[in-house]
């Protein structure tokens, strides 16, 4: 008997006891928990996300369409970066003020090349208010995971309203289980030294969001 | 000190020394409490985090239920997606199979990513006794690892730590392992974070295999969630070419939208977040993103026994938050080593016992380590009723019973060292069914009372040398009540 044949045996054996229950999965579980907490207007939602993205040490600006090229490359200068990282679907606007050397991501470069880099610029899937996250999920306006992990700094463009919910249980609705899902809320941090909270560790220890309206 | 749990002493015994030791007391002291008010502010702000907590027990309750059913989905949904699907009915089959995964590749180091499973069956351990290195990348783990130490907590294992023991750590064994800590380091968190960032990057940049728990397994989709604060899981996840994840098997929920109710209440139980830094979620391979082969290890090592005991698996709910931890007045007073298993604090008092069983001295001893006061069952996010187990796994100590050991039914004898207890309570049976015998004897107890000794002769020494005997009273109950209320007729 193999390993797999052994362990659901064990599982069906230790189930014996307990009479059966046909009841469905959909039955099964009481979901009477808020599919978000409180109300608020679309514009409160954003102020909400801007809220709670700064509460855990993430920078947080505003802007229009107009305003975004100006604005990247302004982040992009104050943090001193010599080169940027690029998806290979980020709209070409967002980095047509940008001077600085950019650098296309491709399957070849290695991660050691990938550490040379200093800030990296992406897109998101959708941003969720009131935790304070941005999700990414590999589509091509944010590229392969790595390229929002390894370069210190982090430029993530959020189109508001459209891609910002509420709650945690909208996000998920939102979102595609097949693909590859990053889950951002602040700069790295750690609460290992004394169950204290600080700042910086392994992941981008900067991280600038961006609200994007359209006009 | 040791690195591993074998062999470790009964926890009174552990506890005490412990105890004795003021740094260790004040460095938990002081981060319990820290974490304990920032939980209950972040709890605070969900007005639905009751029936979050239902709801957390009823999925994982029904995916236990069914966990055949479910695991059979998991293999089907993660190989269609891209990975393969391992099963080790123990530690030692699990160990096998991942030397074996690595190996296979050539490489002779790999990265890990913080993970109890892997742990609990010593992983590590035994990589290295096949020539495979394993560096620990969390950074309360790599203390831990630089320290030769052992954990002591589930979501900070270098919680007995303070910042000046972790600079002195990293200023002598850093240069062991890798890039040595940088000049002048101090013991500010922040400086401390930057040395473990700088002397773990090269490992990262140059890993190509990566070992990993998971947080929660998905069954209808094959995704894997792995929660975490400092990106070094991010690092592991991604950066190499094979990814091996070694999960137990109670891990799985049945649903994508299952995760809803535990990433809202993980990190606000475990860090005290609104939402911890980095969530990683994956299903099998992505072309050109992450790693090239994925593995999946699913782990019983004594779950099975567990989900036997109709008491008992209840524990198999568990999403390692710490919570527990984090509260008990046990835990803050003896610390995690005493517990002697990588599961300490009350959620490891009915957890070790068992899925190792009750038959080593610490094992017998856990149920033990708990006034019983209840501040776990209160913050767990499952609702896992502590207490209870701990009552259950006491009485099967001391009288044995069936029970399930590695899929085996087998019968407990009683354990030693309970003597004088069963003797006590056969003699409290019969004089409670003997009426007569037990006003005589409570009579003879209050005039008597003024002889009485302050702790008890021979077996019953240990049990009141750190209790006081109760008083007994000038005048049994029964006496009382009959001299002023029974016999005019009832309670006035």
């Amino acid at each position: 008997m193999n390993s797999r044949e052994r362990i659901l045996g064990r599982v069906r054996r230790a189930l014996a006891d307990v009479p059966d229950d046909a009841r469905p999965y959909q039955e099964a579980v009481a979901r009477d928990y808020l599919r978000e907490h409180g109300q608020r207007s679309v514009a409160q939602t954003v102020d909400l996300l801007a809220e709670n993205l700064a509460d855990y040490r993430a920078l947080v600006h505003r802007c229009t369409d107009g305003e975004l090229p100006e604005l990247v490359a302004r982040l992009l200068s104050a943090h001193g970066s010599g080169s940027v990282v690029v998806p290979p679907g980020l709209p070409t606007g967002w980095l047509g003020a940008v001077d600085t050397t950019l650098v296309q991501d491709s399957a070849a470069s290695t991660a050691p090349e990938l550490d040379r880099v200093d800030s990296v610029v992406t897109g998101c899937a959708v941003a969720v208010a009131e935790t304070g996250t941005i999700v990414l999920d590999g589509s091509s306006d944010q590229g392969r995971r790595r390229i929002t992990l390894v370069p210190d700094h982090h430029i993530c463009v959020v189109r508001v309203p459209d891609q910002v919910v509420s709650s945690v249980p909208e996000a998920l609705e939102r979102l595609d289980p097949t693909r590859p899902l990053t889950w951002i809320s602040g700069p790295s941090a750690t609460s290992d030294i004394e169950l204290d909270r600080v700042e910086g560790v392994h992941g981008p220890r900067t991280l600038e969001v961006v609200l994007l309206s359209g006009s | 000190m040791s690195g591993t749990f074998v062999g470790m002493p009964a926890f009174p015994q552990a506890a005490r020394e412990a105890v004795g030791n003021t740094t260790l007391r004040g460095n938990l002291r002081h981060a319990t409490h820290t974490i304990r008010d920032k939980r209950a502010r972040a709890v605070a702000e969900l007005e639905d985090w009751a029936a979050l907590r239902e709801a957390g027990k009823q999925i994982k309750d029904h995916t236990l239920r069914h966990l055949d059913r479910y695991l059979v989905q998991v293999e089907e949904a993660v190989t269609a997606a891209g990975g393969t699907v391992h099963w080790a009915a123990d530690a030692d089959e699990a160990n096998e199979i991942v030397a074996r995964l690595v190996q296979e590749t050539g490489e002779s180091e790999v990265v890990k990513v913080k993970s109890m499973a892997t742990q609990e069956i010593a992983l590590n351990e035994a990589l290295e006794a096949r020539g495979i290195h394993a560096y620990e990348t969390d950074l309360a783990e790599l203390i831990v690892q630089l320290g030769k130490d052992r954990p002591s907590h589930i979501l900070v294992p270098a919680i007995h730590r303070n910042r000046g023991e972790i600079r002195d750590i990293f200023r002598s064994e850093m240069s062991e392992w890798g890039r040595p800590a940088p000049e002048g380091l101090t013991d500010t968190p922040a400086e401390l974070a930057e040395a473990a960032r700088l002397h773990l990057r090269e490992k990262f940049l140059r890993a190509r295999v990566g070992i990993s728990g998971a947080n929660f397994v998905v069954a209808e989709t094959g995704t894997l969630v792995v929660v975490e604060s400092e990106g070094n899981g991010r690092m592991c996840l991604t950066l190499p070419e094979t990814l091996i994840s070694v999960v137990g098997i109670e891990k799985i929920v049945p649903r994508w939208q299952d995760l809803e109710v535990f990433l809202q209440t993980l990190p606000r139980s475990s860090t005290a977040e609104r939402m911890n830094p980095y969530t990683s979620m994956w299903t099998g391979t992505t072309d050109e993103d992450g790693p090239r082969t994925f593995h999946l290890v699913l782990l019983d090592n004594g779950r099975t026994d567990t989900l036997a005991d109709e008491v008992g698996r209840q524990a198999l709910r568990c999403i390692r938050c710490s919570a527990c931890l984090n509260v008990c007045p046990v835990y803050e007073r003896a610390g995690g080593h005493a517990y002697g298993s990588v599961y300490p604090g009350p959620i490891g008092a009915i957890l070790s016992p068992q899925l190792r069983g009750t038959g080593s001295e610490i094992d017998a001893s856990l149920p033990y380590a708990s006034s019983l006061c209840g501040a776990c069952y209160e913050v767990c996010p499952v609702a896992i009723d502590i207490p209870e187990v701990l009552v259950h796994l006491r009485e099967r100590v001391v009288q044995g019973g069936p029970a399930v050991r590695g899929g085996n039914r087998v019968v407990l004898k009683p354990a030693k060292g309970h003597a004088a207890e069963r003797a006590a309570m056969r003699a409290a049976q019969w004089a409670f069914t003997h009426p007569g015998a037990l006003r005589t004897g409570q009579r003879l107890a209050s005039r008597t009372r003024r002889l009485h000794p302050r702790t008890l002769p021979g077996p019953g020494r240990a049990w009141s040398g750190s209790r006081d005997l109760p008083a007994v009273p000038a005048e049994p109950f029964r006496d009382w009540w009959q001299r002023t209320h029974g016999g005019k007729g009832g309670a006035k």
